[in-house]
């Protein structure tokens, strides 16, 4: 399988401390890793792809490290999600190959984690934004956790590239008020409730 | 704090790699930027003193932002410049008053130098900000030369304003177009 070839690499940290209303005593923070990478797919249909997400799990797990480092540390670390950008010569399969690896990179490096990642794709050109989900990582039903971060890069996904993300986030939205299960009352340990 | 934030992004990059050649060490830069309130919005104000005041404040707070996401000690900086946007309440010289007087000497400071003028630009509206970008001792280093799209989906609001700082470890990945270069650099009149 093709190695995996990085060029670029970004990091965006978010502190929300209001918006509009009270100011929080500890700031909303939202984050996401950026990698650029080569598509080895691009430019014709390749059949036998599999292989790559193998390929693409060192990459998942440095960036999942760097992203908890940047937020300052994996025990405050309570939303995640993921997503893809692949340039305009790939396909949008090409996205879902960073399914498992980038959610199991997230998992490791929290030391565990129950819920699905939720994630987004597509296929877009350099420039484009992508708002990627974010859920709570133990029960996709904590209603104070459901948010989207959009990233995006200016010179980013060349037509033979793709742009992998990671995003995570340390509390709850900042006038949390919606209602719904809350982190504290979450106990089925099934990655929902 | 004169400056009510309503939020503060810090965003690095680093490139590793440009058309198909690797860069050793990667170039790096990063850009901090806050979302204040606009104290004037929606009406003229004559005496802008306290966003220039806001100016000082978020100098300091977003060079040491940027300095500390690149995890770089201020001296070894190369390059800066700074930005702002001003929702549509607002009036560019909002922008000026925070950007030009006082919001440079801190970002200096930060950076132990910065003998150049720090370039700069800005508008009114959104949602992007085009940051240029120039080295901190002598304006004239062509491998310098350089700019940086930053962007927030949801800010400046119509009463707010963005400011951003951006600071580098390096200069373009590739460069090659000649002109003055680092190593030539005097650094007494922050041109040359």
């Amino acid at each position: 399988m093709p190695q995996v070839e990085l060029r670029k690499r970004v990091i965006i940290v978010e502190d929300i401390f209001h918006e509009g209303g009270p100011v929080a005593a500890t700031p909303y923070r939202r984050g996401a890793i950026l990698s650029v990478i080569k598509n080895p797919f691009a430019g014709r249909y390749v059949e036998d792809i599999a292989g790559f997400s193998k390929d693409l799990e060192p990459l998942g797990l440095e960036m999942a490290e760097a992203l908890i480092e940047a937020l300052g540390g994996a025990a405050g670390i309570e939303g995640y999600g993921k997503g893809a950008i692949i340039g305009s010569a790939g396909e949008i399969e090409h996205g879902a190959l960073w399914h498992a690896p980038g959610g199991y990179a997230m998992r490791e490096a929290l030391g565990g984690a129950l819920a699905i990642v939720p994630s987004a794709k597509k296929v877009a050109g350099p420039g484009a934004r992508l708002d990627v989900p974010i859920t709570h990582k133990d029960a996709s039903y904590v209603r104070s956790h459901f948010d989207a971060i959009e990233i995006g890069i200016t010179d980013a996904p060349r037509a033979d590239e793709m742009l992998l993300a990671l995003a995570m986030t340390v509390g709850a939205r900042v006038h949390d008020r919606a209602g719904g299960l809350k982190a504290k009352d979450i106990k089925a340990k099934d990655g929902l409730r | 704090m004169k400056a009510r934030i309503r939020k503060i992004v810090t965003i690095v990059e680093e490139t590793r790699r440009e058309m198909d050649r690797e860069i050793t060490p990667p170039t790096r830069r990063a850009a901090a930027i806050a979302v204040i309130d606009n104290p004037f919005a929606g009406r003229y104000v004559e005496d802008l003193a306290e966003l220039i005041d806001i100016g000082e404040e978020l100098g300091q707070l977003l060079a040491s932002r940027a300095v500390a996401a690149l995890g770089i000690d201020g001296a070894h900086a190369e390059s800066y410049g700074k930005a702002a946007a001003v929702g549509e309440n607002g009036e560019l010289e909002h922008a000026a008053a925070i950007l030009h007087p006082k919001l440079g000497a801190p970002v200096r400071k930060a950076l132990a130098k910065g003998a150049a003028l720090i370039p700069s630009s800005k508008k009114r509206g959104g949602p992007a900000l085009d940051i240029p970008l120039g080295h901190k001792d002598a304006a004239f280093v062509r491998s310098h030369f350089d700019g940086m799209e930053v962007r927030l989906s949801d800010a400046p609001r119509a009463n707010e304003i963005m400011v951003a700082v951006a600071i580098t470890d390096s200069g373009r990945p590739l460069p090659r177009v000649g002109g003055l270069t680092k190593e030539e650099i005097k650094g007494t009149d922050g041109l040359r």
